[in-house]
């Protein structure tokens, strides 16, 4: 944008990607979590029409993926309503879920409403692993049966596993599974420390062997897949980078993220930083995307400070992740901190550091229920 | 013409083939993902439906461009790439 001068209005193309989160309500409590760690309550959430509209509206402005996520989307009622709708304004439709409380009846009404995807999260490779982290008994059991439900009513199928310190030394077990399930594409995700994720970070955060090891384990299996068998992508973890991750392909370029109480948020970590969102009970998407204050403060390179402000890589990663940013300084404008550049790089070490020794112990968002999770 | 004239493609169901206004072209749409096409991808997408074969498609768009060159060559190396990239497989 500084081609254009300081202060020139910037001209973002339109929210390619709109990500509905339509409950945070959740029946599982992974501590790793990236939702926010006060969830707001239910009475909050946007109404049916209050989702109808931001999806048309969205859609007029050149928004085509899709998703459906929360918390767990199928514990909205209208969920079959809004896919119907969403598909025939020509989205692509991605349900990502848990996949508790996915019947073969939802299954079908979905497909009948014209869903196209399915995303299905695990815990870990094995019901005992995987029951813990999710801290729900037989959740492993009822994910499997949605698997085979999935690929039986032909959805493309992607399988998601969050890696932690809690299974990353699974990886091999993790991808027989997904040979054997016949997921299409499976996400082998390294957290991101957001939300109740960052809580429990020192818990979380994998050492540095052990992702070398794991993402050896994953080329070396890639290598014998022959084109066969699910495509699998390795999604590493910024906290061992000498650059940081270009967040969100730009602050308020290609992605919007409405939570379930209608604020729009330019990624759906963002509610954490001191700006106030706008709320899509209040205004149009199309106000928010292209005027509003919090849209369009942190778009371009004009707000930057050093190193950023001089770096010829300011184009390539738009000084990295502002939430990651806020939440190692405490302040947003900053450099974020994995960048090798920044002053602050040494909070990345010492933050690997602190992982190996954590202080406090493992938090789940229901302690009525809690598991003690080191004995996996 | 390669062995390649008699096969019968058709669109992998991972992807979903449709005329994007904003973007001005025609997309291929999979989870989380999407890839804008030129207009001969698009030209040669369109009359894939799963009944007509590599052969017909070339038949079909000569007739419909007379005055392209090379069309066909085109068209075959077009069929690798999408195959290998999953786009298509054949019946």
């Amino acid at each position: 944008m500084s081609e254009n001068g300081p202060g020139a209005p910037h001209q973002p193309g339109p929210p390619l990607w709109l990500l509905a989160e339509l409950t945070y309500e959740c029946p599982l409590h992974c501590p790793y979590c990236s939702n926010p760690v006060n969830l707001g309550s239910r009475e909050q959430e946007c109404d049916t029409d209050t989702w109808l509209k931001v999806l048309s509206d969205a859609r007029e402005m050149g928004a085509v993926q899709l998703g459906f996520s929360g918390g767990e989307p199928l514990l909205r009622k209208d969920l079959e309503q809004l896919v119907a709708y969403a598909s025939g304004l020509g989205y692509y439709t991605n349900l990502i879920t848990s996949g508790i409380g996915l019947t073969e009846k939802r299954i079908a009404a979905l497909r009948e409403a014209g869903l196209d995807h399915i995303q299905l999260s695990f815990q870990a490779a094995n019901a005992d692993a995987n029951d813990l982290i999710g801290n729900k008994r037989h959740s492993f059991e009822q994910k499997l049966k949605v698997a085979k439900l999935v690929k039986q009513y032909e959805y493309p199928m992607v399988l998601n596993f969050c890696l932690t310190a809690q299974n990353i030394h699974q990886i091999e077990e993790v991808m027989a599974l997904c040979c054997e399930l016949k997921g299409d594409y499976v996400e082998l995700a390294t957290v991101q420390y957001y939300g109740w994720a960052y809580l429990n970070r020192d818990h979380l955060l994998p050492s540095q062997a052990q992702l070398i090891e794991a993402e050896a384990k994953v080329n070396a299996f890639r290598d014998n897949q022959d084109g066969k068998g699910p495509h699998f992508i390795f999604v590493t973890p910024d906290y061992y980078e000498e650059r940081p991750k270009a967040c969100m392909n730009g602050w308020g370029t290609t992605f919007l993220t409405v939570a379930p109480d209608g604020s729009a948020l330019p990624c759906h970590s963002a509610k954490i930083l001191p700006l106030t969102f706008p709320n899509v009970k209040d205004k149009s998407v199309q106000d928010i995307w292209f005027d509003d204050f919090a849209f369009n403060h942190f778009r371009g390179t004009d707000w930057m400070q050093g190193p950023c402000k001089t770096c010829d890589e300011k184009d390539l990663d738009f000084g990295g992740c502002r939430c990651q940013a806020y939440m190692l300084t405490g302040d947003m404008y900053k450099t974020d901190p994995v960048c090798s550049k920044s002053p602050d790089h040494h909070l990345m070490a010492e933050a690997v550091a602190k992982s190996q020794t954590p202080e406090r112990e493992l938090v789940y968002r229901d302690p009525k229920v809690k598991i003690p999770i080191t004995e996996i | 013409m390669s062995e390649l004239a008699s096969k019968v493609p058709k669109l992998n169901r991972l992807f979903k083939f449709q005329f994007e206004k904003a973007q001005d072209c025609y997309v291929l749409l999979f989870p989380e993902g999407m890839i804008k096409l030129n207009s001969s991808a698009s030209a040669i997408l369109l009359q894939v439906d799963g009944t007509k074969s590599v052969g017909d498609i070339v038949a079909a768009l000569q007739a419909e461009y007379p005055d392209a060159e090379g069309i066909e060559e085109d068209i075959l190396a077009f069929f690798e790439h999408a195959e290998q990239k999953r786009w298509i497989n054949y019946v």
